[in-house]
């Protein structure tokens, strides 16, 4: 008779149990907050999914979630194109390369408050050096705190500023990992630059760029610190993201119950974006 | 089709070369005849590659001048070569189906959709591909991306020379034979002028017509498979081509005799020149052979390769290798050997240093 051993238990149990504290009972706990209402004291009302339906029907969350789209959508289809056009005019070798590699992983280093707070200063238009550059040298009036456009103009161009590189680096290894020959081969073909970069470089890059767009979707999607130090979510509520908002509903109002339900709906969307896209992807990869 | 020559060619990937170490190819002149079958044979590193890329424009060489049936082509780039090359390891445009692989030099080329069609479909027969040609190229078996790298070469009808670097590197062995006939066999059809790089010796003297051997950038010997087996003109062709390579055996003369220790060798013919410097002996194992008297010798070692036997001899110090048919001597055993005179060379630091005898005494010699 075959005896069945169940020692491998044994060794999967710490990753459950560190999973289980870092994830499984926080989300848990949102779950039990989302479907209550609280009054204080530990004293919990069955709610229901009323918090969902509440959520779900509010213009404040619509709002939230098309500036959010907005601000994702706006990062994207400006970094990776310039990610990519950057990676393709870096030096593939000699002594440039390790100079423009750092060059371009410094900003990533920057702690995300302190991107937000670098910012701020440098566009305050009476003293900071690009604000007062363009309100006073310029005479382009240019105040994120006042005006809407302004304050989406600096987030963007902050993000951007920030998380570019990534997307650089991630298309710079893909297009170092193409072997001389394909470019040889490509020369004897007589393709044009523009055929290289169709179907060699950019097929070639299809990988790492899928895990860049996904990477930089989820935090953008999640973004919260620098938009929060840069402008609070003002002028107005003009750049409160999603999380911005959530923020506000659980500590500011600390209304438990519709934040929590708030954050699955957030989170729901972004698991969702995420695996339809990468679905999308890799499906020619299986065949 | 073209006939490509080389002209006091040089190369050195060091921006100021002093020393003739310091370039990867020392100086070549070379003429290859239209339609002709050729390889470059030489062990890793002695320059076959960058020769290769300087001949299909990928490399512009140090000094010196390629030329297409007489025009300079040293500056060309290698789109305006009208040339085609295939790789190491395939290259494949992997989003492309197999047949649109096959069109993208023609297409690039701006040729009507019609003549692109009539080429693919003309190429894909002769590769026997016909049935891919709708497939992604990225699904198909290495030996098959191979054949359509292959195919992008040989689409184009004006191609001045095909060029084969190292092509079945990554080919399973079985495959390997297949795809070598199935090329020797385009060749006969397409009848551009081919190089072959290679570091396999079987490769090379199947498909080439005439073998190039290199080495330490140099060209050693030119010649047909049969001239390089059977009068090696430098001891390196002699040991690297054939299985086991040829006997090199020290010797010294001594009016114009040769010594192997204390045994005299009879050489195939008068020695020329001087003859000052490191003198050998070199002689095939397939010519070597057990007699009654010779020179004395033990067996070391006895290996059965199927076909033959190779038998291992110590003889003064040296190791002689002799192929034979039939019983070998077993191991330990005292022996003769002899060596073919007409098949007895004389090398002289390295290279040929011996001329065949007239017919006449030849004959006189065996008798």
């Amino acid at each position: 008779m075959k005896t069945e051993n169940q020692k491998a238990w044994f060794f999967v149990l710490p990753v459950l149990i560190l999973v289980a504290f870092n994830a499984l009972i926080p989300m848990m706990t949102v779950v039990n907050y989302s479907v209550q209402e609280t009054f204080g004291d530990n004293v919990f009302f069955w709610q229901g999914l009323d918090w969902f339906e509440q959520i779900l029907r509010s213009d404040r969350f619509h709002a939230a979630l098309g500036r959010q789209f907005l601000f994702t959508f706006l990062i994207l289809i400006i970094e990776v194109p310039l990610g990519i056009a950057i990676a393709l005019s870096m030096p593939r070798q000699g002594f440039w390369v390790p100079v423009c590699l750092v060059l371009m992983a410094l900003p990533m280093l920057i702690p995300w408050n302190v991107v937000g707070a670098m910012w701020n200063i440098f566009t305050l238009p009476d003293i900071g050096l690009l604000g007062y550059f363009l309100n006073h040298v310029l005479g382009i009036t240019y105040d994120m705190t006042q005006n809407p456009f302004a304050a989406w103009v600096t987030i963007i161009t902050m993000d951007v500023w920030h998380w570019t590189s990534l997307v650089v680096l991630l298309a710079y290894a893909g297009l170092v990992s193409i072997p001389d020959a394909y470019y040889q081969a490509a020369k004897i073909d007589g393709a044009s630059n523009w055929a290289v970069f169709r179907f060699i470089q950019l097929p070639k890059m299809k990988t790492v760029l899928t895990i860049a767009i996904l990477l930089r979707f989820m935090d953008s999607f999640n973004i919260y610190t620098e938009p929060f130090v840069l402008t609070g979510g003002g002028p107005g509520n003009s750049t409160t993201l999603l999380s911005i908002d959530l923020v506000k509903i659980a500590l500011g109002q600390f209304d438990l119950g519709p934040a929590a339900a708030m954050s699955l709906i957030y989170f729901a969307i972004t698991l969702l974006v995420s695996w339809l896209f990468y679905t999308l992807m890799t499906k020619d990869d299986l065949n | 089709m073209a006939k490509i020559t080389l002209s006091k060619l040089r190369h050195s990937y060091f921006p100021n070369p002093k020393s003739p170490s310091d370039y990867a190819l020392k100086e070549i002149d070379l003429d290859w005849t239209d339609g002709g079958a050729y390889a470059l044979l030489g062990p890793s590193g002695c320059g076959k590659s960058t020769l290769l890329n300087i001949i299909s424009g990928l490399l512009v060489p140090s000094e010196g001048q390629i030329l297409f049936d007489g025009q300079d082509v040293t500056d060309l780039p290698p789109d305006q070569r009208n040339i085609a090359q295939v790789f190491q390891f395939p290259v494949i445009y992997d989003t492309m189906t197999v047949y649109d692989n096959l069109a993208f030099p023609l297409r690039n080329r701006g040729r009507d959709e019609d003549t692109v069609r009539d080429r693919v479909m003309a190429i894909a027969e002769m590769l026997e591909v016909t049935e891919m040609l709708d497939q992604k190229a990225a699904g198909l078996s290495p030996d098959n991306k191979q054949k359509i790298s292959m195919g992008r070469g040989l689409v184009r009808e004006d191609v001045n020379v095909v060029m084969f670097d190292e092509p079945l590197t990554v080919i399973d062995p079985h495959l390997k034979w297949k795809l070598r006939s199935k090329l020797k066999e385009l060749h006969q059809r397409v009848k551009a002028t081919m190089i072959y790089v290679t570091h396999d010796q079987t490769e090379a003297l199947t498909f080439a017509d005439q073998v190039v051997v290199m080495q330490l950038g140099e060209v050693v010997q030119i010649g047909t498979p049969v001239e390089l087996f059977e009068r090696p003109a430098h001891t390196f062709v002699g040991h690297f081509i054939g299985s086991p390579g040829m006997n090199i055996l020290p010797c010294d003369l001594r009016a114009g005799v040769a010594l192997f220790g204390a045994d005299a060798i009879a050489l195939e013919g008068p020695i020329r020149g001087e003859a000052i410097g490191k003198t050998e002996i070199g002689i095939r194992p397939e010519f070597v052979k057990f007699a009654e008297s010779g020179l004395p010798a033990v067996v070391t070692k006895v290996s059965d390769v199927g076909r033959h036997t190779v038998v291992e001899c110590s003889a003064n110090g040296s190791r002689i290798n002799a192929v034979i048919e039939g019983t070998a001597p077993t191991k330990g055993s005292e022996v003769h050997l002899e060596f073919r005179r007409d098949q007895t060379r004389l090398y002289v630091d390295g290279w040929l240093a011996t001329d065949p005898d007239k017919p006449d005494t030849a004959a006189e010699a065996s008798l």
